[in-house]
């Protein structure tokens, strides 16, 4: 690690840093605003960042608006997770082209680039450890994923502010990152000027925070960071019932999902925006002469009907039975499957769910019907 | 001895009522056209050549729907000459915006737009391909996407699955990374009910997706109409974006009578 202890920067600091990790020959990834949104792409400097710019958030609403304080982090999460960049939308497999009666499978460069992510959210950062636990299990092990998390340079920042649709404290995965960061910054906002307290999490990251200006930290400091971030927890839009996968077992056959799968759109939305859904199809293509194949994996969702395809149809042809799916393997046997909750509390299935579905709003309605309501 | 070079595919483009702009993506396909041209024998495409080929073929692409008694007629002379029938875009699968004639007396229109309705022989609803012959595949939108045409008659050639998805256009959105106009920017958008496969061309451009690929599979309409009609779109409009390129389309049809 560091043989610094806790540090602050200013905005020049972040600058510094976003061209530091550039210089090692980082891709630097961060949030900035395209579209109406706060997105994740390349950043140029730290000039892209998103100051100023706050996100509301409710069940199929999101809206940007301006803050005075110039913050560059009273963001929360935008509608898109980092799985895009360790886990990307498509990947090929591999390509072959015809040769002689057979075929020859083409060797591609390797992918060996890196990336570095700022503005990483504790439950981002907790949505990586889940698809850790997915794609790099020791016996089973996706080496792409593998490669390109193992490289990754992940810089957190702490939440100051929570989003109305966020509920990571009843998920026990935020406001705060305790780990898996190489560097974590909270951002402080006050009388003081803008500054970030800056913690190093890994040797990588101390020796990035070794190269970065700044001050060492105060006791005002870190009592300033912890008092901005438990203003973060104690504002949470939502709140996941602790009984949640007790709550979808024992429901299983429950006229509510007749009820849920009236407003569903089966769209797919919210597995496409949740950072730890995982699944794809595997899709063939060519060209017309026929001399080159390509086998692709790309993003898909259990709320399409091919998603449970198998011999002769689908096996879930209705939406009921394909939103009991998401939720219950989401929240309940998730942990059988792999140690841990598929939910990390982000929000963003209800704030993309184009007509507002909330995961956790089900949750307590199978809960009240379990009661006998 | 070498091998005498297998026979090239027959291919056949027909047109029923419609504006030809499917046909035009097949021509559009530029880079690809020479390839098309150097895989298939195209034996029957007025739009291109005046060349008539004789059938039978191994794959038809109709465009257009059925609109007349002669149409009615001719698409069986099609069907029985093709090994494969496919359609392209929202005339030939749904029907088409003249479909719009369905909601209403056809002899109306007819009055008040000929000054010799007598000339005109026409059916009282425009329909669907499929509602007359049967239908081995469907390429939506309007116009068709050429990556889905190239890559249903690459499958037809190479003999493997094609590419066609049935999900909704909000997947494709996310895989692009196209952000959601609306829920970030409250514009009423088809694309959680329609089909995915046109490249997500409107929401790239800011638009709300006009539905031009038809429903999607298990279209929840009601849901997405309800929740437009609360946050601020008239009931009339909601009708409307129902009832334009798939107005045909069951599940459009029945959304938008639902809310006459």
């Amino acid at each position: 690690m560091s043989g610094r202890g806790k540090t602050v920067i200013g905005r020049d600091g972040l600058a510094d840093l976003v061209a530091i990790l550039a210089e090692d020959g980082y891709r630097v990834i961060g949030p900035q605003v395209a579209d109406g949104a706060v997105v994740y792409e390349p950043l140029d400097s730290a000039d892209d960042l998103p100051a100023g710019v706050v996100d509301d958030h409710d069940g199929g609403h999101y809206r940007l608006r301006r803050e005075a304080d110039g913050a560059v982090f009273a963001h929360v999460v935008g509608p898109q997770s980092w799985k895009r960049y360790l886990y990307p939308p498509v990947q090929a497999l591999w390509r072959a082209e015809r040769h002689g009666k057979g075929f020859r499978v083409i060797e591609e460069p390797a992918d060996d680039g890196r990336d570095a992510f700022i503005g990483v959210r504790p439950c981002d950062i907790r949505a990586m450890a889940v698809h850790d636990r997915v794609f790099d299990r020791g016996d089973v092990v996706d080496g792409g994923y593998a490669r390109r998390r193992r490289d990754a340079f992940v810089v957190a920042v702490n939440c100051t502010r929570a989003g109305g649709t966020c509920f990571c404290v009843s998920m026990g995965t935020g406001p705060a990152a305790g780990e898996g960061f190489d560097l974590a910054l909270t951002e402080l906002v006050g009388d003081n000027g803008h500054e970030f307290l800056v913690e190093a999490g890994s040797a990588a990251g101390g020796g990035v925070l070794d190269r970065l200006g700044g001050r060492d930290a105060t006791a005002e400091d870190e009592a300033a960071a912890e008092a901005a971030v438990g203003q973060a927890a104690a504002s949470m839009g939502r709140h996941m019932a602790a009984d949640a996968p007790a709550v979808l077992m024992a429901n299983l056959e429950s006229p509510h999902w007749d009820g849920v799968a009236a407003r569903c759109l089966a769209c797919g939305n919210c597995t496409m925006v949740c950072p730890t859904c995982f699944c794809t199809t595997v899709e063939d293509a060519t060209d017309l002469g026929g001399q080159v194949a390509e086998r692709r994996r790309r993003w898909d969702s259990c709320f399409a009907a091919d998603h449970s395809y198998i011999h002769g149809g689908s096996v879930r042809r209705e939406t009921s039975a394909r939103y009991r799916q998401w939720i219950t393997h989401k929240l309940a046997t998730w942990h059988e499957q792999f140690g841990t909750s598929g939910c990390v509390g982000c929000g963003r299935c209800i704030t993309w769910c184009p007509v507002g579905i909330d995961i956790t709003e089900e949750v307590r309605t199978l809960g009240g019907a379990d009661k006998g309501d | 001895m070498a091998k005498a070079k297998p026979r090239k595919p027959k291919l056949a483009v027909w047109k029923f009522s419609s504006c030809d702009g499917c046909q035009l993506s097949l021509l559009d396909c530029e880079d690809e056209l020479l390839a098309v041209a150097d895989a298939v024998e195209i034996a029957y495409f007025l739009e291109a050549t005046r060349a008539q080929g004789r059938g039978p073929y191994d794959i038809s692409l109709v465009e257009g729907s059925i609109t007349t008694p002669h149409d009615a007629e001719r698409i069986h002379r099609v069907r029985r000459q093709s090994k494969l029938l496919i359609t392209i875009g929202a005339c030939a699968t749904a029907g088409g915006i003249q479909a719009l004639r369905n909601f209403k007396d056809v002899d109306g229109f007819i009055s008040a737009v000929y000054p010799h309705p007598d000339y005109i022989e026409t059916l009282r609803k425009s329909t669907a391909i499929h509602d007359h012959v049967r239908v081995d595949y469907q390429l939506r939108g309007c116009p068709i996407d050429k990556h889905q045409l190239l890559d249903v008659v690459g499958s037809l050639l190479n003999l493997r699955k094609p590419n066609l998805p049935d999900h909704s256009q909000c997947m494709e959105c996310k895989l692009q990374g196209t952000v959601c106009v609306m829920v970030a920017r409250g514009v009423p958008c088809l694309g959680p009910v329609t089909q995915a496969g046109c490249g997500n061309l409107c929401p790239t451009c800011q638009r709300g997706c006009y539905g031009c690929f038809g429903p999607k599979e298990a279209p929840n309409t009601t849901s997405l109409g309800d929740w437009l009609a609360d946050h601020g779109t008239g009931r009339r409009d909601v009708k409307h974006l129902f009832r334009s390129f798939n107005a045909g389309a069951t599940a459009f049809r029945r959304e938008s009578e639902a809310r006459e």
